[in-house]
């Protein structure tokens, strides 16, 4: 009696799942936490994906006149459960997947998906990686089903010690970043350049820390305090930033925060006045650069999602690449749209953006810039509502951001 | 100099912080012979309590009656739950405390969602108290101290000047011979253990906002608190006063190693072979773990605890 009971209501369940999912034909899942300390970076990308499939695709004709829709998978933050979920959403359908927080969940889903594709060549499997900016991901591990859409910790990395390398008053820097693949790269990557550039700054210190479980930085900023350092290079993101920028606030430090995710997800708030011309960041894009429509779509986003602040240009950028692949294509199948999309040319918000083709690395513009108070010019737009927003210091253009790449790609 | 009395001073108040968690789990422990494993969880109730009446009435508020709300509770899971597991012995009981902390992680979830909320630190404590060398150290940790020393002395006085204090005291050794004499030593049971949890409360409404208010927060500082009751001793009131600050100190110091583990061994006169992983690993990265490591050696050299007053 009881087990019909739950197998009518397990039938029921399934049967709203496939009602649910049936009305949009252009399916991603978004493979991401959803929970776990990393919840809200994952929360506000699904946001941001859905809101630009619905404004920037579907509203101009969706894909060969089919609706795109973007469907969150919680994968905790964690690589092994990102193959759960991925197992899961091929179960459901799904054709294609998106993720990025995290480079230790993007190396788990490239090989499950070359895994799968090699073992399923009629149901094969396309991942988009908007975020997770591990280098080995288009080098030595790159794959023909994986592209990525932002910048990597190695192109990041170029442009900020080019940056610092003009920058005199440097000395002394502090590497701190989360322990694991990410982390370890920026620290390679910072080390190595400076070596390369400044042969006179002297890094005074590096430390990894747990990822997602440090409550409490006071400890590590004290250390960087006592190292004397000037500058810090780190590579955090969400909650582990805006601690950490949050704790050297409390204690005072003044020293110069490099980083690649200062400007979302409420680090400018943990930050307040005391990052103003503390703390810079790298990144695509930032409210204060001029585009043609993305300044009303973000204060539209801001609006109709209280609390979260539209920061993931590439989002948008993926998003309409995606859509523009599968129409010239003229199909959805996932390797008729890789092939599409390699080599494509577009014109995104930032300027002109090209996926390499041989490792399917999107070159983009980059932009470095500094905390600064809003004053209705340069800085036009404050971030999180703390009357503090970004003001560019130097663009990369999309040509000088290249670096070469080791990939050999196996091409099916 | 600067890099030890700051680093001292951030270990004593996470290890003060700790020390509130503790007071109750050992408080609970000693005379109930319970492990309460849902102990954290009383401790992220009291932090989205407090969010939820700041969000009403301000911060304040919130200070006083979100403990009283998660001891309220913590009473009720006594008298309705745990004395009914209780008839079935300790493996029932510890099972049933194991439960209870994922059904509040899932409630939580379900009322207030699985991404962080915006509880934050007041305005009149958003601020520098005094600056030492020049690193700054702010009101609101001085605010954390002074809670938590407060609340230390308060149950000092409680447990040893007051007459509940003291049938409290005779119930941890001779629960029977209180019994006897008249007293409802149930009745007591619950108390204690509404105490203990509002303690609990209490901490995690300056911990909530001190550091992040998300579901995931019970089980981050979940094992630590076990960790801070095994070394100070079973029961000990002392003990886990003195392991807080033990514990507290030594993750904040350990942060500050640069020694990797060849160094450690370098020290002690044995070469490592070069270009293992293990070897190249510091005592920062270790940080986490040394609390476990502190926990081991404990039970093996001396199981009853720093203070602990019992074998058992």
């Amino acid at each position: 009696m009881k087990s019909s009971f739950v197998k009518r209501l397990t039938l029921a369940a399934s049967l709203m799942l496939i009602g649910g999912s049936a009305a949009a034909q252009v399916k991603i899942a978004y493979i991401d936490p959803l929970s776990g300390p990393f919840a809200n970076v994952g929360d506000g990308g699904l946001k941001g994906f859905k809101e630009a499939a619905e404004i920037l695709v579907n509203q101009k004709g969706g894909i060969m006149g089919q609706k795109l829709e973007f469907v969150g998978f919680d994968n905790k933050g964690s690589p092994q459960e990102s193959q759960i979920q991925l197992k899961a959403a091929i179960d459901q359908g799904f054709r294609f997947i998106t993720q990025g927080n995290g480079s230790g969940a993007a190396h788990s889903l490239i090989d499950a998906v070359n895994k799968w594709n090699a073992r399923n060549p009629d149901k094969t499997v396309l991942f988009f990686n908007y975020a997770a900016v591990d280098p080995t991901l288009t080098n030595e591990k790159c794959s023909f089903w994986h592209f990525r859409f932002d910048a990597n910790t190695d192109m990041k990395m170029e442009a900020i010690t080019s940056f610092m390398e003009n920058d005199k008053k440097i000395k002394k820097v502090f590497i701190i970043g989360q322990d694991y693949a990410h982390g370890h790269q920026v620290a390679r990557a910072a080390k190595e350049m400076l070596a390369r550039k400044r042969k006179d700054i002297k890094i005074v210190g590096e430390d990894l820390h747990p990822i997602g479980r440090v409550k409490d930085f006071a400890p590590y900023v004290a250390k960087i305090k006592a190292s004397g350092a000037d500058t810090v290079i780190t590579g955090n993101w969400g909650n582990d930033l805006s601690l950490l920028v949050k704790a050297a606030k409390d204690a005072g430090l003044k020293t110069r925060f490099f980083t690649y995710y200062a400007g979302g997800l409420g680090t400018p708030q943990a930050m307040g006045a005391s990052g103003e011309n503390q703390v810079l960041q790298l990144t695509e894009w930032h409210m204060n650069v001029p585009t043609k429509s993305t300044e009303k779509f973000a204060l539209d986003f801001n609006k109709k999602y209280p609390g979260l602040y539209f920061y993931y240009l590439r989002v948008n950028t993926m998003t309409e690449m995606v859509a523009k692949a599968m129409n010239t294509a003229k199909s959805t199948d996932p390797k008729a749209v890789a092939l599409a999309l390699e080599d494509m040319r577009f014109p995104a918000e930032n300027g002109e953006v090209w996926m390499r083709k041989s490792d399917h690395q999107l070159m983009q513009p980059l932009f470095i810039s500094v905390f600064s108070k809003q004053d209705g010019k340069t800085v036009k737009h404050d971030s999180e509502g703390t009357g503090y927003g970004w003001k560019t210091l130097a663009s990369i253009s999309q040509r000088d951001s290249q670096l070469p790449t080791s990939c050999i790609m196996e091409r099916p | 100099m600067e890099f030890v009395v700051i680093s001292l001073l951030n270990g004593i108040t996470y290890g003060l912080l700790l020390f509130m968690l503790s007071s109750g789990l050992t408080l609970i422990f000693s005379m109930m012979g319970i492990l309460n494993f849902a102990h954290a969880s009383f401790y992220m109730l009291g932090a989205y309590f407090a969010y939820q009446i700041s969000t009403w009435v301000g911060f304040w508020p919130g200070l006083l009656v979100a403990p009283l709300l998660v001891g309220a509770v913590g009473a009720a899971v006594e008298r309705y739950g745990l004395r009914r597991a209780h008839r079935f012995g300790h493996v029932a009981e510890l099972l049933f405390t194991f439960g209870l902390a994922f059904l509040v992680e899932e409630i939580v979830h379900l009322i207030w969602g699985k991404v962080a909320v915006d509880y934050r630190i007041p305005l009149e404590l958003d601020g520098t108290l005094f600056t030492l060398f020049d690193t700054s150290f702010p009101i609101y940790k001085g605010f954390m101290m002074l809670v938590s020393v407060g609340m230390l002395v308060a149950l000092y006085m409680l447990l040893t000047r007051t007459r509940i204090g003291l049938i409290i005291q005779a119930a941890l050794t001779k629960p029977d011979m209180v019994e006897a004499l008249g007293h409802n030593v149930p009745r007591i049971f619950m108390l204690v253990f509404g105490g203990g949890t509002a303690l609990a409360g209490l901490a995690g409404v300056i911990g909530g906002n001190a550091f992040v208010t998300e579901p995931g927060m019970a089980a981050a500082v979940g094992s630590i608190v076990f960790v801070v009751v095994v070394v100070g001793g079973l029961g000990s009131l002392t003990g886990a006063f003195v392991a807080s600050l033990l514990i507290g100190c030594i993750q904040t110091f350990s942060v500050a190693m640069t020694l990797s583990i060849t160094d450690v061994f370098a020290l002690i006169g044995v070469a490592l072979p070069e270009g293992s992983q293990v070897a190249r690993l510091t005592i920062t990265q270790l940080a986490p773990v040394l609390p476990y490591v502190l926990m081991v050696a404990i039970l093996i050299f001396r199981p009853r605890g720093l203070m602990g007053a019992r074998e058992s």
